[in-house]
């Protein structure tokens, strides 16, 4: 039986506010235990929340991104559950009326282009962090993080592969980054996915029985928690089991996915308006003041870069992959780079430096400035594109300019036609087969010997030059 | 609508409040006279009427994002019952 796979997200994005969302206390990662807990964080009787603006213009701000509705009228709501991590007893989220209603992103697999509708995005706070080594039996209880502004984004169940499930993942990544709401520290908790994953016969109307996979804190782990459930419920059904709806943990020590908590034991969270907090109301102005400052998003700068700088499809959306790389792009066409030429060094021998140091492009030790001057040395004729790459590693590991590296190493390529000429003849005379090739019609037999031109001439002829060489000489 | 013992026992059980077999009953109708209560408020008719999510017709109070809390660490932790390096000791959790 052909199985069609079925995955809906739920990604809690950290908002990056200076403090939390209801209360005065610091959001800073990594602070020791307990030290950024306010009255509110730690539920002492008779404290009470004050909602923190920052927070409702983040999410105004993802709201716009996507195109969604922003309710003028939104409500906090008490999801009830008892954890020593959640010492109100209850934690403060939205229900009924969340802050963002809708929106779309779309994805691109494999240049196949799909739009993901969203359900909501709601605001609400984190809850703190178990420490669960032993305390003479005990756990410890650190509130740092209780309290901290989530927005939890909830898509419809439209994906239909673990590409598309991580497609969506990172273009959400990339646009919560880009528009500045959350930092996009997967290691330290501030992007986590909930992955709800179930399977059906193709051609089937309803929804299989869905399993839940908690808290996925990178890519990598997401496509193989999702390749393997889907494996596994396939398995469970074809072997005449049902599945039961549940929580389930990654463990990406083996692989595998396992159970949590069943539905039997799930939380009734007997959600209700939360009495201290009366309704948001985010007035149109309001709105409107946040629409000004929205950074140009990625799809708007993509079409830019095409038109702008005439630059192909793909080209535009990896150079918009991130505001860093889309920036150092344009400062180094704005250097007087060629826009094409300044692409393929970005993506090509830029991006595989950095991917291999593991840097981003914001740490790149050739400015964008350093690298214009090096394109421009071959858009010059200076210096041929091979030795371009060999001079951008030696501006890489010195800092140096090209023009310093060019000079002090004799790179200037060669466009004395005497000496190439001496190199050409002999190369031609010790090749007379290829000579006799090209007399005879084989057009490509002399493109053979430009490579033996150009190593006789140390890399610095100019390959066109030696080829026009060749051929005045034989024809 | 109204409550069984079951659900009684259920929402008593998620509330983490101790009802004895005695008191069962008696929460139960209890529960069941405000339930009714609300029943009655339900029957009025409130077509065209906004919902309200509180009780005063008031908006959120918003506050500028800025870290103002102070380190009160040591007074808090000073009325915990238990507490080790810097942390809230709790009966252990393991879910």
């Amino acid at each position: 039986m052909k199985w069609e796979v079925v995955i809906g997200l739920e990604v809690h994005t950290q908002l990056t506010t200076q403090s939390k969302i209801f209360s005065g206390a610091s959001t800073a990662f990594g602070a020791a235990p307990n030290t950024q807990t306010a009255v509110v964080d730690i539920a002492l009787p008779g404290a009470l929340p004050v909602m923190n603006k920052a927070a409702v213009d983040k999410a105004i701000q993802f709201g716009l991104a996507i195109g969604a509705k922003i309710n003028q009228k939104s409500v906090f709501a008490r999801k009830n559950y008892f954890y020593p991590d959640l010492p109100k007893g209850y934690q403060i989220s939205q229900f009924e009326l969340p802050v963002v209603e809708g929106g779309a992103i779309t994805i691109n697999v494999d240049g196949v282009e799909k739009v993901i509708n969203l359900t909501r995005a709601h605001l609400e706070e984190d809850a703190g962090k178990s420490v669960h080594e032993d305390f003479h039996g005990m756990s410890g209880i650190d509130l740092n993080r209780a309290g901290t502004p989530l927005l939890e984004i909830v898509s419809e169940p439209e994906m239909r592969s673990w590409q598309e499930a991580v497609a969506y993942a990172k273009a959400l990544y990339s646009l919560v980054t880009w528009i500045g709401i959350c930092d996009g520290n997967m290691q330290e908790g501030s992007f986590r996915c909930d992955v709800n994953v179930s399977v059906r016969p193709e051609g089937q109307q309803e929804f299989g029985t869905r399993r839940e996979i908690k808290n996925l804190n990178s890519f990598k782990f997401m496509e193989q928690a999702i390749k393997y459930e889907v494996n596994w419920q396939i398995g469970e059904i074809e072997e005449g089991r049902k599945i039961q709806q549940a929580t389930i943990l990654f463990d990406p020590d083996t692989g595998e996915t396992r159970m949590m908590r069943s539905k039997e034991d799930a939380h009734d969270y007997r959600y209700f308006p939360d009495p201290d907090l009366p309704p948001l109301v985010i007035a149109d102005e309001w709105i409107e003041r946040v629409k000004a400052t929205l950074p140009e998003l990625p799809v708007a700068m993509q079409a830019r870069f095409q038109s702008q700088y005439g630059i192909p499809a793909y080209d535009a959306t990896t150079l918009t992959s991130s505001k860093e790389m889309a920036a150092f792009f344009e400062a180094v066409v704005a250097a007087g780079a060629d826009a094409k030429l300044a692409s393929n060094w970005i993506m090509g021998d830029v991006s595989a430096t950095l991917n291999r140091e593991e840097k981003t492009i914001a740490e790149s030790p050739v400015s964008a400035e350093a690298l214009a001057l090096l394109i421009k040395r071959v858009m010059d004729n200076t210096i041929n594109n091979k030795t371009a790459k060999d001079v951008l590693k030696k501006m890489w590991e010195s800092g140096d300019s090209a023009d310093t590296i060019i000079e002090r190493d004799g790179l200037k390529q060669e466009t004395d036609t005497g000496a190439i000429e001496a190199i050409v003849d002999a190369v031609l005379a010790a090749n007379p087969k290829a000579i006799e090739e090209y007399r005879s019609g084989k057009e490509k037999a002399l493109n053979a010997l430009v490579g033996q031109v150009m190593k006789g001439s140390g890399g610095k002829a100019n390959p066109g030059m030696a080829l026009e060489l060749l051929k005045k000489k034989v024809g | 609508m109204s409550l069984s013992l079951e659900d009684v026992s259920r929402i008593a059980r998620l509330s983490r409040i101790a009802v004895t077999a005695d008191e069962l009953a008696a929460t139960q109708n209890q529960l069941n006279r405000i339930l009714h209560l609300i029943d009655e408020m339900r029957a009025v008719d409130t077509t065209g009427i906004e919902p309200m999510a509180h009780a005063q017709d008031v908006f959120l109070r918003l506050r500028d994002d800025a870290a103002t809390a102070p380190d009160r660490r040591a007074a808090f932790q000073a009325v915990a019952p238990a507490v080790e390096n810097g942390l809230y000791l709790v009966p252990k959790v393991i879910e």
